[in-house]
């Protein structure tokens, strides 16, 4: 059976140009970047080759990136770092719909004694930017707003916010990592200080991320051991992911233009066709500005697990923001945030595209779709009442 | 991805009985949309009380409509009196298990199951009885304290997992823990019943001569029974045993825990030096 992988905001393949790049890393060059001698030192170069295709991506100077090992740890450093050296200041703005790198670890400072305020969202997932506003104070330690949602794509007015911070002297950090590769990002015309970014989310491999750090802004690293990246992030380079970033980086460069025509070309046929195929669906998030690749479709009156489940028997990925996949016993932060109402948030499927999908493969997708959500409705207790409930309306 | 077992997984993709028999002699709704599992229960009997058909409609994940299914399957054919003594963990079992963070959805069949037969007697069901304690999903203390009895949960994980009770906002936890304090609180730890100080003496004896005297002496040491008073078991140490610096922790961890084991639970060794 072929894999249809629709998956690609949870993780994506590693592109074969980075595979190729990587493997001298593993094989030949296994030496330590800081070693003494030319066989280890002769990596350094290699590194700071990928560094500023990093660079290149995000509009960045290369020494304003800072390698890490994931989004996660590049948004703890961020958060961890402005609160260390702002030690007065006792306030954290933030969003409702973070990603648990942020979401967890707000609330792991709340009970340290940190005061959050988490902005909510409207209906169509969008910020409400008065409220933004209106939190920032003088006790703010820094604002931390993602780019764009991982869930629904829907992508925040980061470049607004940031100003406004900075008119006021906070600090602003945005977790880029569903954004980079997607949509263009140019650090040099940005008010944004600190961002984070994700290797596996771009055709690189899991275990590299990137913190970028504003020239002029201060920075106090988060893993505290050797010299390594200027002294902002201790432990031995993961080189070959590393070098692997770079390649993945300088593909999305190349690629950029494509994920923002044929991708979303195929994101929109696919959305289209099962909205029009299927009853009592809905776009979440959709009357916003959203990723090119991103799609949270509800279905009413069924459950994401169960439909999931029905994909997989046909090799299709997704995933979805029901309470049974979460693990915990409530849908997805993110859609109740958005007010979505029950009978639509325990059946969110995402699918979310990248490069390598083909037209056929989506097709494929849209026509699975009907029978799957048509079968599981037959069985369930409440899509007669929704029909009549619709009919009447 | 949960790890769901062949059964389960045959259950949720080719699932026996959905639908809904119409003029049902038993029917029952249990759960809700905002709690993201429901179940709807009808059955008919052959007028002599055995269940000839039985049908689900189930809104919820895999586990939950494979529970359905496998509900339906194991009641057709049944009287009412067999059926009314099916339990969530028969459900479970039949499955060949379900991941404990899924435990809940075979207590809703289970629940689904004992409203059916409810209905069908012609009893008055109260909605929900009992006090509501998980405002986040309706749990009420009743439904709790019926799945800490019926299956032996002693933590505040176990009980989300079978009831989804504490797993919204999390302010009944204190609520929960206490309920499964109480409980526990109930058992008093399971005692043979009588043991004549006779016969104790004897299984004393008996132990020391058979299972520990045989490994001090591997050893070069022994062990001399002085006495038994009430719990309190007096022992002489022997041989190198007498000199060893260890003596006191395998009195206690060896000639104890082994008293212990075979005996009583409340024995305490203690050595006579005189």
């Amino acid at each position: 059976m072929k894999t249809i992988y629709l998956d690609n905001n949870a993780t994506t393949q590693v592109a074969e140009e980075v595979m190729e790049a990587m493997l001298p890393y593993f094989r030949e060059y296994y030496g330590n970047p800081s070693s003494a001698h030319s066989f280890g030192g002769q990596v350094e170069k290699y590194i700071r080759e990928a560094r500023e295709k990093v660079a290149l991506l995000l509009g960045a100077e290369p020494e304003e990136i800072v390698f890490t090992s994931c989004g996660s740890e590049s948004d703890n450093a961020a958060i961890r770092s402005a609160l260390e050296l702002n030690p007065e200041k006792r306030h954290i703005v933030t969003t409702r719909v973070e990603h648990p790198a942020i979401k967890s670890l707000c609330g792991h400072l709340a009970g340290q004694g940190f005061r959050i305020t988490e902005i909510p969202v409207d209906s169509d997932g969008q910020l409400d930017m008065g409220r933004y506003e209106e939190s920032l104070t003088s006790d703010t330690a820094i604002a931390t707003i993602m780019w764009g949602n991982n869930e629904t794509g829907v992508i925040f007015p980061v470049e607004q916010a940031a100003a406004l911070a900075r008119e006021k002297g906070i600090l602003f950090h945005s977790d880029a990592v569903q954004a980079a590769g997607k949509i263009p990002i140019n650090m040099k015309e940005s008010n944004i200080d600190i961002l984070s970014l994700s290797g596996h989310k771009l055709h690189a491999s899991k275990g590299v991320g990137v913190i970028y750090v504003r020239k002029g802004v201060k920075f106090a690293p988060f893993i505290v051991g050797g010299h390594q990246e200027m002294g902002r992030r201790g432990g031995t380079e993961n080189t070959a992911g590393i070098i692997g970033l770079g390649k993945a980086c300088e593909l999305a460069v190349e690629k950029l233009e494509e994920e923002n025509t044929r991708v979303k070309k195929l994101r929109d046929k696919l959305e289209t066709e099962i909205l029009q195929r299927v009853p009592n669906t809905k776009v979440n998030g959709g009357p916003s500005e959203r990723l090119p690749n991103t799609t949270n479709i509800s279905f009413e009156f069924i459950e994401g697990e169960a439909i999931l489940l029905q994909m997989d028997e046909l090799g299709i990925c997704a995933s979805s923001g029901s309470a049974c996949t979460s693990g915990s016993l409530q849908p997805s932060h993110v859609l109740r945030a958005m007010g979505v109402p029950f009978t639509m948030a325990h059946g969110s499927i995402r699918y979310s595209l990248s490069v390598y999908n083909t037209e056929e493969e989506i097709d494929f997708v849209i026509d699975s779709m009907p029978p799957i959500i048509e079968k599981l409705r037959a069985f369930s207790p409440y899509w007669k009442k929704g029909k009549i409930a619709c009919t009447t309306s | 991805m949960w790890e769901y077992t062949d059964k389960v997984k045959e259950h949720f993709l080719n699932p026996k009985n959905a639908g809904e028999i119409e003029n049902a002699d038993g029917v029952a709704e249990v759960g809700s949309m905002a709690c993201g599992d429901a179940l709807k229960l009808t059955f008919k009997t052959d007028g002599e009380g055995k269940i000839e058909d039985a049908k689900f409609q189930t809104f919820g994940c895999a586990s939950a409509i494979a529970s359905s299914s496998a509900l339906t399957e194991m009641i057709k054919g049944k009287s009412i009196e067999e059926a009314a003594k099916i339990s969530n963990q028969d459900i479970a079992d039949y499955l060949g298990g379900l991941p404990k963070e899924k435990m809940h959805c075979s207590v809703l069949g289970q629940q689904a199951l004992e409203k059916a037969i409810a209905n069908y007697r012609g009893e008055t069901i109260q909605e929900k009885e009992g006090e509501v304690v998980c405002e986040c999903f309706g749990i009420t203390d009743r439904e709790i304290e019926k799945a800490i009895r019926e299956n032996n949960l002693t933590t505040l994980e176990e009980v989300t997992n079978y009831t989804k009770a504490g797993g919204g906002c999390e302010n009944c936890h204190d609520a929960i823990r206490g309920m499964i304090a109480d409980i526990r609180s109930e058992e008093k730890p399971v005692i043979t019943p009588h043991l004549s100080n006779i016969k104790k003496m004897k299984m004393i004896d008996e132990t020391i001569e058979n299972e520990i005297r045989p490994s001090l002496k591997q050893d070069g040491g022994d062990i001399e029974l002085v006495d038994v008073i009430g719990n309190r078991v007096l022992v002489k140490l022997q041989g190198s045993c007498a000199i060893c610096k260890a003596s006191q922790q395998t009195l206690k961890n060896f000639v104890e825990a082994k008293l212990k084991e075979m005996v009583w639970p409340e024995l305490v060794v203690e050595e006579v030096t005189q």
